[in-house]
């Protein structure tokens, strides 16, 4: 049932189902991560590959931000050699979609400390996982604050072995050792 | 030897992506540290993302492999890490589907929601629910119950959204929890609120009264989410949609009040609202118009891309609405954001003036290569809207027009661009050549077989009519040589057609028809061997009959009615006028200039209504025997719109009776109407066999009753009637608010409007391609003229209008259109009566103080000439 980018009866149905698909691509294309939400929509790997190799083809060369591509509204962001999609449907309010890429972008942001690229998001790929399914579950809009993202997934990244918590957790260990050795 | 690890997978790694070598059994067989005990957080989160990684690369995972792995995985519940226990939540998300027995896990994640750790509650749920089926629900459903209402936002937010996922598959058990969700609805928390809201409106989206209570209560209260208030929004619009109510409405007021919304993103939604809400006067439509034109120099891209095509879809139906834009928009036609330019061009081209067409034309060609397909449709959509607009300006268009039909493109495009082309021929006559040569030229090289028998079928019909028919020929024969099978069928019927019109070209057209028998393809030569005998017999009602005008009957009705023939041989041969026909002609339907739908999925045929309607009645045992179902009428009202009972009426009409369906609705919902029929008595000499009640009507549930009547047998010139109709049933009173109806009950009954039956109701639409041909055929051995002064009638536009619907006949030749600043026009119409038999009329119409009409009819039947003309005057 989707409808042309004029389509005469797109009308929005009242759906708290906003996200059909969500991915993120590296600078050739390749898919780093992707949800589809919608099960209609791409229900192979072979086209959603396709597809996501359509949108990155119109997309990659010029920053727009939002595009039309296969009866979809795409919104899109790049950031150094990284590029975030959030998919909708034509009748989708397209700043909704906006409030959820900015969402991913701030809180990857964020959690990366402003290193927004291929290589931290790559070594921290398990909180980028938990990023997303923070902020959308099937396709509805879970979180779109990124700070609230951020607290809930309580992710730490991983480039500085050393912190003050393991000191912490150093003696915390020394103390159980010692705590046996006694009871011994 | 965290270190170690981190260092060897560094260095497998191709330097930038460590995932990209990623072995599937590699990975699994490093799974097996899931059971060393203890347990390595480190390693084991590693291990878990790579296989979420490979999972989401598509890396197929076999069944027994998947289950093992996701049982080695449980272990891990024993850690306490929390990024390791949050990938685990993932993990069974993933693999719901690929492993079995994956329901293992739900003690440890129901211990997880209702534990004491916050930051496990929410995602526990949402795992929990994935894999959850509608039994197993009904175990955690207080679990459920409680989450709604948790104080944590994140725990009430994932029970509300899992428990709108369940909603699918578990309605019922869902349903109980509505209490709650209207408690979470008064949360403070913004997506709390917006979760509550979606949830609410799910269970209740079948309930109006429910829906619009639940509008005044958080509209008056305000939201502070604004998802939720665009929720809202999209309520209220569809409200209104199905109520058909008023712009007056409290509803229309709080969408109006939305577009002083301090979140853009509402008032945006508030706008697009007005905007797609149909009859919106101009009025109306103003303070959304001023929002957008805000919008269209906003900073951000996707809000001046909003903005522009909602603009664009106000400028189709109210151009002026937007004039106020234009300056906005002319800033917007150099956007680096080709999308936005070009819908701010096509959004000025249907506001602007003509003399601004050449300057956007020579702009929009500057990147037409640049911009995807569909926005190139959407500019061949404004280019068509302005070639009906402007007609002077079709050889602009046409040009460019036939610039974009050589450039790449796909489908969907190059159709558009087709139709386009033909629509202009089709308006203005002097196009036709050089639009026939940008078509000819287009198939000697098109992809899409479609199409190009599209061109065909319009070449076979426009060519022959052409001073130069024999130019064609060529373009059409290069396609029987070269084409696959349906393109050399639709080349062959073409031809056969510039042989039937032109008498000199015939022994040209002969030969060629003659090599097509030797056609490879079965339909290419049963099409050529019919055509070659038809033309050689050189007979004008021949032609007519075969070439020129083809079968007019539906194709699933001559379908189904030669496998019912099959089914009961009979001595009897086939007859085809048992078969229905075709309530919809397809060919020269006006080529809607409705945008086209750039759908990926092929078009569904959509069976048609008759033939819908005839298969519900031929399910009644009572109207079996009837024949086949030939006509269908539009719906007719019977009450007024806000009454306690709603009837419409649909006349069916068949060989030698009428079936009149009432599609009743009853709207009140203390009452459970029983045995409801609706009396008919007729005023002619019409009888009323039989009637089959609707066994009961509750509240909102529309049911349908009918009545069967039989025509007059001796009159077959009886054809209109009035019909008093009384609706009769048992009233059961009931409690609105279960349905629980009362044990006794009362009759009682309803005086419905009259009923007539008129002349329409026995003609059915039948198109002629060419009119002339079949005037011929039918000859004028039953012909009757008679001159009719229609005093009332201002113009000849009404004047047509008048007769066409009064006849309900089938305007053939695009003779409806009556040519600007004429003052007299030939109409033809043709039709055919109930019983089979073809009828042609041809009114001439002279205009001078009214309208003075001369009617020419001819039938296969002598009654039905007689019919038209006393109906007629």
């Amino acid at each position: 049932m989707d409808k042309g980018l004029m389509g005469l009866n797109d009308v929005r149905e009242p759906s708290l189902y906003t996200v059909k698909a969500v991915f993120i691509l590296d600078n050739d294309g390749n898919r780093l991560l992707s949800k589809y939400y919608d099960p209609e929509l791409y229900p192979s790997m072979k086209e959603q590959k396709n597809f996501e190799n359509n949108v990155f083809n119109k997309t990659h060369k010029a920053d727009n931000e939002i595009a039309f591509l296969e009866g979809m509204t795409i919104v899109y962001k790049s950031s150094i050699d990284l590029f975030f999609y959030v998919v909708g449907s034509p009748q989708e309010n397209e700043l909704m979609l906006m409030a959820v890429l900015n969402c991913l972008f701030e809180s990857l942001s964020q959690m990366l400390r402003k290193n927004v690229e291929k290589r931290t998001l790559l070594d921290n790929m398990d909180g980028v996982f938990l990023v997303v399914d923070e902020i959308i579950d099937g396709g509805v809009i879970l979180e779109s604050d990124p700070q609230q993202v951020i607290e809930k997934v309580n992710y730490r990244a991983d480039d500085s072995p050393l912190s003050e918590q393991s000191v912490a957790q150093v003696l915390q260990s020394a103390k159980e050792q010692i705590k046996w050795s006694i009871l011994k | 030897m965290i270190k170690k690890f981190d260092k060897k997978d560094e260095e497998s790694g191709s330097g930038s992506n460590p995932f990209q070598h990623l072995e599937k059994s590699a990975v699994l067989q490093e799974a097996r540290i899931f059971n060393e005990t203890p347990i390595n957080p480190r390693r084991c989160l590693h291990i878990l993302t790579k296989i979420i990684y490979l999972l989401n690369q598509g890396e197929h995972f076999g069944t027994t492999e998947a289950t093992e792995a996701f049982f080695a995985m449980t272990r891990l519940f024993q850690s306490n890490d929390q990024t390791l226990r949050r990938m685990c939540y993932l993990t069974i998300k993933e693999m719901a589907n690929i492993s079995e027995d994956v329901i293992i896990v739900t003690s440890s994640l129901t211990k997880d929601m209702t534990g004491k750790e916050d930051v496990y509650r929410g995602p526990a749920i949402r795992a929990l629910c994935r894999i959850t089926d509608t039994t197993m629900l009904q175990a955690i459903e207080r679990y459920m119950k409680q989450a709604i209402v948790d104080k944590v936002p994140s725990v009430s937010s994932s029970a509300l959204v899992s428990s709108l996922h369940m909603v699918k598959m578990s309605f019922d058990v869902v349903k109980r929890w509505v209490n709650e969700a209207q408690e979470a609805a008064s949360s403070d928390n913004i997506m709390v609120q917006y979760h509550a809201l979606g949830l609410l409106y799910h269970l209740r989206k079948n309930d109006r009264l429910a829906v619009t209570k639940m509008l005044n209560k958080f509209t008056k209260s305000g939201l502070k989410s604004p998802f939720a208030y665009c929720m809202m929004i999209r309520i209220a619009s569809k409200l209104l949609e199905e109520t058909e109510g008023g712009h007056d409405s409290p509803l229309f007021d709080f969408i109006e009040s939305c577009l002083r919304n301090k979140h853009e993103m509402v008032v945006y939604e508030a706008a697009s609202a007005i905007v797609h809400m149909p009859n919106c006067t101009a009025r109306e439509l103003a303070p959304a118009v001023s929002v957008l034109q805000l919008f269209c120099s906003s900073p951000k891209a996707a809000l001046r891309y909003a903005a522009v095509r909602t603009l664009n879809k106000v400028a189709m139906k109210h151009p002026s609405a937007v004039t106020a834009c234009n300056l906005d928009l002319e800033n917007l036609i150099t956007d680096s954001n080709r999308s936005i330019a070009t819908l701010a061009i096509t959004t000025l081209l249907k506001t602007g003036s003509e003399s601004s067409v050449d300057r956007l034309m020579k702009q929009i060609s500057s990147f037409v290569s640049e911009i995807s397909d569909e926005f190139k449709v959407v500019v061949v959509q404004a280019i068509s809207a302005l070639c009906q607009k402007y007609p002077r300006k079709h050889s602009v268009m046409m040009n460019f027009l036939s610039n974009m039909l050589r450039d790449d493109g796909g489908f969907e495009y190059k159709r558009a661009i087709v139709d386009c082309i033909i629509s202009i021929i089709e308006e203005n006559p002097e196009s036709k050549e050089t639009g026939l040569a940008h078509l000819c030229e287009f198939i000697e090289d098109c992809e899409h077989t479609v199409l190009a028998t599209k061109i065909l079928h319009l070449l076979g019909k426009e060519g022959p009519r052409t001073p130069t028919p024999s130019k064609y020929i060529r373009f059409i024969f290069n396609r029987v040589v070269l084409e696959s099978e349906a393109v050399r069928a639709a080349a062959v019927s073409a031809l056969a057609k510039f042989g039937a019109q032109n008498d000199d070209l015939l022994p040209s057209v002969l030969v060629l028809m003659k090599r097509c028998m030797m056609d490879s393809d079965d339909e290419v030569r049963d099409r050529a061997t019919f055509y070659m005998n038809v033309l050689q017999q050189k007979q004008k009602a021949l032609n007519a009959a075969y070439i020129f005008n083809g079968l007019s009957v539906s194709v699933p009705g001559l379908e189904k009615s030669l496998h019912q023939y099959t089914l009961e041989p009979s001595e009897k041969p086939f007859d085809m006028k048992t078969v229905p026909l075709a309530t919809a002609p397809i060919t020269e339907q006006k080529t809607e200039i409705a945008p086209v739908a750039t759908s990926k999925l092929p078009e569904k045929l959509a069976p048609c209504r008759q033939d819908i309607y005839q298969e519900q009645l031929a399910a009644i045992p009572e109207f079996q025997a009837l024949g086949p179902l030939f006509k269908s009428s539009e719906p007719v009202q019977l009450t007024e719109a806000e009454t306690e009972y709603v009837v419409r009426c649909i006349k069916h009409a068949f060989t030698n009776h009428m079936i009149f369906q009432f599609d009743c609705t009853n709207t009140l919902n203390d009452q459970l109407l029983q045995r409801v029929l609706v009396q008919m008595e007729p005023s002619e000499a019409y009888e009323v066999l039989n009637y089959v009640p609707a066994p009961s009507l509750p509240y909102s549930q529309p049911g349908s009753c009918y009545s069967l009547v039989r025509l007059p047998e001796d009159d077959p010139t009886a054809v209109s009637c009035t019909f008093s109709c009384t609706m009769k049933y048992l009233v059961r009173d009931c409690d609105p608010n279960t349905g629980e109806p009362d044990d006794d009950g009362y009759d009682d009954e309803y005086v419905l409007e009259d009923l007539e039956v008129t002349v329409a109701d026995h003609i059915q639409k039948v198109l002629k391609p060419n009119f002339g041909a079949a005037w011929d055929e039918i000859g004028d051995d039953n012909e009757k003229e008679e001159t009719f002064a229609l005093a009332t009638v201002r113009t000849l536009d009404e004047a047509v209008n008048n007769i066409i619907s009064f006849l309900g006949m089938q305007p053939c030749e695009r003779s409806d259109k009556v040519p600007e600043n004429k003052n007299s026009h030939v109409l033809f119409l043709a039709g055919v009566f109930r019983g089979g038999h073809d009828v042609l009329v041809r009114a001439r119409l002279a205009l001078a103080d009214g309208v003075t009409m001369q009617v020419t009819v001819r039938s296969t039947d002598e009654n039905v000439v007689d019919v038209i003309l006393a109906s007629v005057g």
